[in-house]
């Protein structure tokens, strides 16, 4: 796999890439619709879904205020039910740790459970650098892994991709990954599901170490959860000798009970569903049953950096449902990889500079800006994270950091907003600059070619930054007299 | 008519684009207000509610603009603004410029000055009272709700109803109408290729509507839409609500370009050669 998010340009310019993508829009437009709407439908039929809502946030809030202490009874918790907890305080620790349980046991593949902890820290690449081959289990990442393409969507990795690409994925790419599509694949979804299950059943009887994340990880029980729609991810979970699971920090809850109201909120937000198919849970080793080695590897990677931030740790409520991507009229033009991330849409906006922090990489530094500040996410959150107040203050992050004196002032903008802060220090100089646009309206829209609807007089195409906007949209000329300057001349109309 | 603002003390909040781009939304605003009883005023000390600045990143920048705002309206009983997305900045963010400015007086008059603005169909409806505000405007509209009217302030169908009362006028409903149209502030011209690709969108369910005029509450969004529907020459214009529900029968139908109206009318009386 050569695929990789690393050294993607910053967002606007791979969102034009994406946005001329006819193909990528239709696929997406028709994604997100159908399954807002499906969202939209089964949130309705709950009658308490604000408290619902209230409450995941307020559970996320308490634990994250002392996410410490409930670490440390997670990990006692596993610990006295026999699997064995590492802590990795970044990507590369986390994956060696990975590789090391695969060596150990002398394999050269494993079997995955869909998991975004591990596409975070690049894990698949990691083990292959060691010879190790990672199988996404996953339809969906398996479609992304079999066309040596990155993941788009938080829930549905392969969103980008419609059944009529997805059957020439499978024909050109399992046989030298495994078993072949089989002669005369069709692109009906039941024939294409099918070329899946076969190929990955092969793979799950063979495979002695599983590896996955999870959804939830219960403090008081040890107990980590998985929810799937697939069952794949249980095969993972049964079937291996060896099972590994990378979970953020952030994935804990203090007791079980708390799972009641994430397991109502997390299926009608992501999928649709009143209750997803799967629900899988384990508490360390069970003698007889299912893996007999466990491995819980903790995984931080930015989160204590995420959760310093006052405004931003929010984020960290997240419960990676989508809800936010498939409402967000941004995702849906320009789709996932645009945002250089496996965390992609208005939570990857935010989460990924508060993981990774501000003023160090323009790519990162980008996504703040990546939003129309619509609060469709924020409507949609099902742990009512505020993410336009939190972009809002990400960018205040970014432009703080270009302050500093090392740094040069990022390019005309702040030019432009000191300039701005100036004009709109006071009426009377604001007044004065008026004059000066009515002048220049006069004089770039005095000759009248062109008219807006309704017979206002427009400007022609601007220079430098204003082409941003002319080059496609047609602008007004500004009005000979300003509202203040027609208060003041007539008394307010009297 | 009987008004609750009979001792109110009421500014206009024009709003910089307002003030600057579209003075006749504050004139139409003006003329519905005073129609409605209420001698509003316009402090002239206003400038801008600092959004630029402050959803751009640049909080330093703006502090003295809400500064600015706070000497102009303070002491207000209400500050009237036809925007929804100002009257969000107003209220959902200056709390967040004060803080950064450590002044505690700021943050004070910030406090004070906050909860009393509102966006022009609040006003009308829950100060006011006022549903039919006497309006005539016989064309067909289509109304979109603008996303921090709609979620941030929550103005539900307010603009709706007032509209639904403007007599001769015939309201279509605009398709995926709470979608956004892209404009996003700064958002217009950093990620112009994905705000166009929105705003063209917005433009076509305007279309299908089959309605020749597009409104809403803030002239800001009106300003990308309706570039893209004039670039297209696509035959529909956009209007501010405030100017549907300042016009009246008697006043006759709104001017074709009133903006150059005003224009020419000062030519002529100050008998300048235009």
């Amino acid at each position: 796999m050569t695929a990789t998010f690393v050294g993607m340009p910053p967002f606007p310019q791979s969102a034009r890439t994406a946005l001329a993508d006819t193909q990528l829009r239709s696929n997406l437009a028709h994604a997100t619709s159908t399954i807002r709407g499906k969202r939209l439908r089964v949130v309705g039929e709950v009658e308490d879904w604000e408290q619902l809502r209230l409450a995941g946030a307020a559970i996320k809030d308490n634990t994250l205020l002392h996410l410490d202490e409930h670490l440390l009874r997670l990990e006692e918790s596993l610990t006295r039910q026999g699997a064995t907890v590492h802590w990795a305080r970044d990507a590369a620790e986390a994956c060696a740790i990975v590789a090391d349980v695969a060596r150990k046991h002398g394999v050269d593949e494993v079997v995955k459970v869909k998991s975004m902890a591990t596409g975070e820290i690049d894990l698949n690449e990691a083990l292959a650098a060691q010879g190790i081959a990672a199988w996404e289990t996953d339809l969906a990442e398996l479609i992304v892994q079999l066309g040596d393409d990155l993941p788009s969507h938080i829930l549905v990795p392969a969103i980008h991709r419609n059944r009529a690409e997805i059957r020439e994925i499978f024909l050109r790419s399992m046989a030298a990954a495994g078993r072949p599509a089989p002669d005369g694949l069709t692109d009906e979804p039941a024939a294409l599901a099918d070329a899946a299950r076969l190929h990955l059943r092969e793979k799950f009887l063979r495979a002695k170490v599983g590896v996955s994340g999870a959804n939830f990880a219960v403090a008081d029980s040890g107990t980590l959860v998985v929810v799937e729609s697939e069952g794949n991810g249980r095969m993972c979970l049964t079937l291996p000798e060896v099972l590994v699971s990378v979970v953020g920090i952030e994935k804990v809850v203090p007791t079980w009970a708390d799972l009641d109201v994430f397991l109502q909120l997390l299926p009608r937000s992501s999928t649709g569903e009143r209750m997803n198919p799967y629900t899988s849970t384990w508490a360390g080793v069970q003698p007889g049953d299912g893996p007999q080695e466990v491995h819980v590897v903790l995984l931080d990677n930015g989160r204590t950096r995420a959760l310093a931030d006052d405004v931003g740790r929010q984020a960290l409520r997240c419960i990676r449902c989508s809800a936010c991507l498939n409402v967000c009229p941004v995702y849906e033009r320009t789709g996932g990889h645009a945002y250089g991330s496996v965390y992609p849409g208005p939570i990857g906006a935010i989460l990924n500079p508060l993981l990774r922090g501000v003023g160090v990489d323009d790519q990162v530094d980008s996504l703040p800006y990546a939003s129309s500040l619509c609060g469709a996410c924020f409507e949609a959150c099902p742990v009512r994270i505020d993410i336009p107040s939190v972009l809002v203050h990400l960018r205040s992050k970014v432009v703080d950091a270009h302050r500093a004196p090392h740094q040069r002032l990022p390019k005309t903008e702040a030019v432009a907003m000191k300039a701005a802060a100036l004009a709109f220090g006071s009426g009377a100089r604001l007044g004065a600059a008026e004059k000066v646009s009515g002048l220049v309206g006069r004089l770039l829209g005095g000759g009248g070619r062109r008219r807006l609807p309704g017979g206002r007089k427009q400007l022609g195409r601007l220079p430098g930054p204003g082409a941003a906007w002319t080059d496609s949209r047609d602008l007004p000329a500004p009005p000979a007299e300003s509202f203040r300057a027609w208060w003041k001349r007539t008394g307010g109309g009297r | 008519m009987v008004c609750k603002s009979d001792r109110m003390r009421v500014a206009l909040m024009v709003t910089c684009i307002n003030d600057a781009m579209f003075p006749e939304t504050g004139k139409a605003a003006v003329r519905l207000l005073r129609r409605l009883g209420v001698d509003v005023e316009f402090p002239t000390a206003q400038t801008c509610c600092a959004q630029p600045m402050v959803n751009t990143g640049y909080l330093d920048e703006a502090v003295p603009v809400v500064r600015t705002f706070v000497d102009a309206f303070e002491g207000y009983d209400a500050v009237v603004t036809p925007s929804g997305s100002c009257a969000g900045s107003a209220r959902h963010q200056h709390s967040i410029v004060a803080d950064r400015s450590g002044d505690p007086a700021l943050q004070r008059a910030v406090s004070e000055v906050s909860p009393t603005v509102y966006e022009l169909s609040e006003f009308l409806v829950d100060v006011l009272g006022v549903e039919d505000v006497g309006a005539y405007f016989p064309h067909t509209v289509t109304y979109h709700p603008t996303c921090h009217s709609l979620r941030m302030l929550g103005v539900g169908d307010r603009p709706t109803r007032l509209l639904g009362n403007v007599r001769g006028l015939r309201l279509k409903e605009l398709p995926a109408a709470e979608q956004c149209c892209g404009f996003g502030g700064t958002f217009a011209v950093k990620n112009s290729d994905t705000s166009v690709a929105m705003g063209s969108d917005k433009a076509r369910r305007v279309g299908e509507t089959g309605a020749e005029v597009l409104v809403a509450g803030d002239n800001s969004c009106l300003m990308h839409i309706g570039g893209l529907l004039s670039r297209q020459r696509s035959g529909v214009r956009v209007m501010h609500l405030a100017e549907i529900l300042a016009s009246t029968e008697e006043a006759g139908t709104p001017q074709e370009h009133p903006v150059d109206a005003v224009h020419d009318q000062d030519t002529v009386a100050h008998g300048a050669a235009s």
